[in-house]
């Protein structure tokens, strides 16, 4: 009983919402808000499943190639800065510049330099989701407990072992935070490089809808959008739970 | 085999370890005893090889320490931050043997037979921070067994867990020492724990440290933790060990 309220809650509020949406959206004699019903079928026109191949798809696919890049170089980058007080110092200028453009401001000269293909997407999604990854990397590390690493002497743990087996799943924790923001910005990142000189995505259909006044059309885009932000958290959330289980369990205990 | 000669350790201005000069023979049990913030982790350290001393040698079997030798293993005091929260007690105990050029089934002997020799064989599947504080010390004995040392450092290893759990933990060490015929090296603040633990007390003076005294403990084995605190002789170290201390702090205090 205890464990059901709380879901039931979870469950009935977005519930009650679309129903006080359904209900207003149904009387109301604007234009730009179209009753529910009608945003709903043409959801399901349009994304069940016809455009799914020619715009979801693509879309995820950017959105997964931009992210596992900006992984992949946070963390690799992470490492060193993190181990070295010395490289760390010699970076954070650099990083704490680039990390301060604004990323759309990013999308003219990557147009310019890299064209307006599917390159050019992920690598604005990839050079954005970076920075909280490489930052968290980098504080994983030096935050690593002074013990642990007179563990890792005295027994004679160096090198890649050190690395494999000490320093990543101890930063681990926070490497997961870092990607856990980088996901949200790389959802936004899709949207907003898909907005500019494109030819397909979920993003590029919002855009489009609005400009040929598909009003329905452009509502089901948004809700597609927050549909899959939804789910894409839920995944990580359930990977995080899975890989982290110690985590969770350590932190209990103590 | 082990030597300490003449060690001082300063940070900066500031004198932690004035001099500090003693010996341990094969097999012998040392208790290092002293006031609280004598720098008795300090010394510690130095002597594994993890600080570097800023005068004086240590040296094992003849050869000069300056990093942390392989014959060497250290328990430190807090257990729950130097093992490994996302490895089982198996993963833990096994990290230090992963580098050393052992057969598979070889190392699985070495970790079963540590894990045995602290009691936890039923638990060797277990996170650490599923077991109790006394257990997770145990573990940390086991890691330190299981590398084969030709000396074990202890530093204050039993002083965050109960008192039930220390006159345990107490007779598991002196069962171990007969078990694997290691040299061990104790430091502790606890008077009445090295008393009982040691063959030989060193007992150390306020900071800027120094030895005051180096004593034989002549009480017979094996020792049971009611038994040998009855016999006088335990008594006279006792006092004798104590005055000297607080004698100590008396003059430091004035």
């Amino acid at each position: 009983m205890r464990r059901a309220l709380p879901i039931a809650l979870e469950i009935a509020v977005p519930v009650a919402l679309l129903v006080v949406w359904g209900v207003w959206s149904a009387q109301a004699q604007t234009f730009y808000f179209p009753p529910l019903t009608d945003i709903l079928e043409q959801f399901r026109d349009t994304w069940l499943f016809e455009r799914v191949g020619s715009d979801v798809l693509p879309s995820l696919a950017r959105l997964g190639a931009g992210y596992a890049l900006a992984v992949l170089v946070g963390v690799l980058a992470g490492i060193p800065l993190g181990l070295s007080r010395t490289a760390r110092r010699a970076a954070s200028p650099l990083v704490e510049f680039l990390r301060a453009i604004p990323p759309p401001a990013l999308l003219p000269p990557a147009i310019v330099l890299i064209g307006i293909g599917d390159t050019m997407k992920v690598l604005i999604i990839a050079f954005v989701c970076v920075w909280p990854v490489l930052l968290n990397t980098i504080d994983g590390i030096t935050g690593i407990d002074p013990t642990l690493n007179d563990t890792a002497r005295v027994y004679g743990v160096r090198g890649a072992g050190r690395l494999r087996r000490i320093v990543l799943p101890a930063a681990s924790p926070q490497i997961f935070a870092g990607m856990r923001t980088s996901l949200s910005l790389a959802v936004i990142l899709m949207v907003i490089s898909e907005m500019v000189a494109s030819t397909n995505g979920i993003g590029f259909f919002v855009l489009e809808s609005q400009r040929s006044f598909a009003i329905p059309e452009m509502w089901s885009g948004i809700l597609l959008l927050g549909i899959l932000g939804y789910v894409l958290n839920l995944v990580f959330v359930g990977v995080e739970r899975r890989v982290l289980a110690w985590h969770r369990g350590a932190r209990k205990g103590a | 085999m082990l030597e300490i000669g003449g060690l001082a350790k300063s940070y900066g201005t500031v004198e932690a370890i004035r001099e500090v000069s003693f010996a341990i023979s094969e097999r012998e049990f040392v208790c290092v005893v002293g006031p609280s913030g004598c720098g008795k982790t300090t010394l510690l350290k130095c002597i594994a090889g993890l600080l570097a001393p800023s005068g004086g040698h240590v040296e094992l079997r003849g050869e000069r320490v300056t990093g942390p030798p392989e014959e060497m293993a250290l328990v430190f005091q807090e257990y729950s931050r130097s093992l490994l929260p996302w490895l089982s007690v198996r993963g833990n105990v096994t990290l230090p043997l992963r580098h050393k050029k052992l057969a598979k089934d070889e190392r699985a002997r070495l970790v079963e037979e540590a894990v045995d020799a602290v009691g936890l064989t039923r638990f060797i599947d277990r996170y650490p921070w599923e077991l109790s504080g006394g257990m997770q010390q145990r573990v940390a004995i086991a890691r330190a067994l299981a590398y084969q040392p030709q000396i074990l450092l202890m530093d204050e290893p039993f002083a965050s867990v109960d008192a039930q759990t220390r006159g345990d933990l107490e007779d598991l060490i002196l069962e171990v020492r007969e078990r694997y015929g290691v040299t061990i090296l104790f430091v502790t603040h606890d008077i009445d724990e090295s008393v009982y633990l040691a063959d030989r007390i060193v007992v150390l003076g306020p900071s800027p440290t120094s030895v005051k005294e180096i004593l034989p403990v002549e009480l017979p084995h094996p020792r049971d933790q009611v038994d040998t605190k009855e016999l006088p002789e335990f008594a006279r170290l006792r006092a004798h060990v104590y005055r000297l201390i607080k004698r100590e702090r008396a003059a430091a205090a004035k």
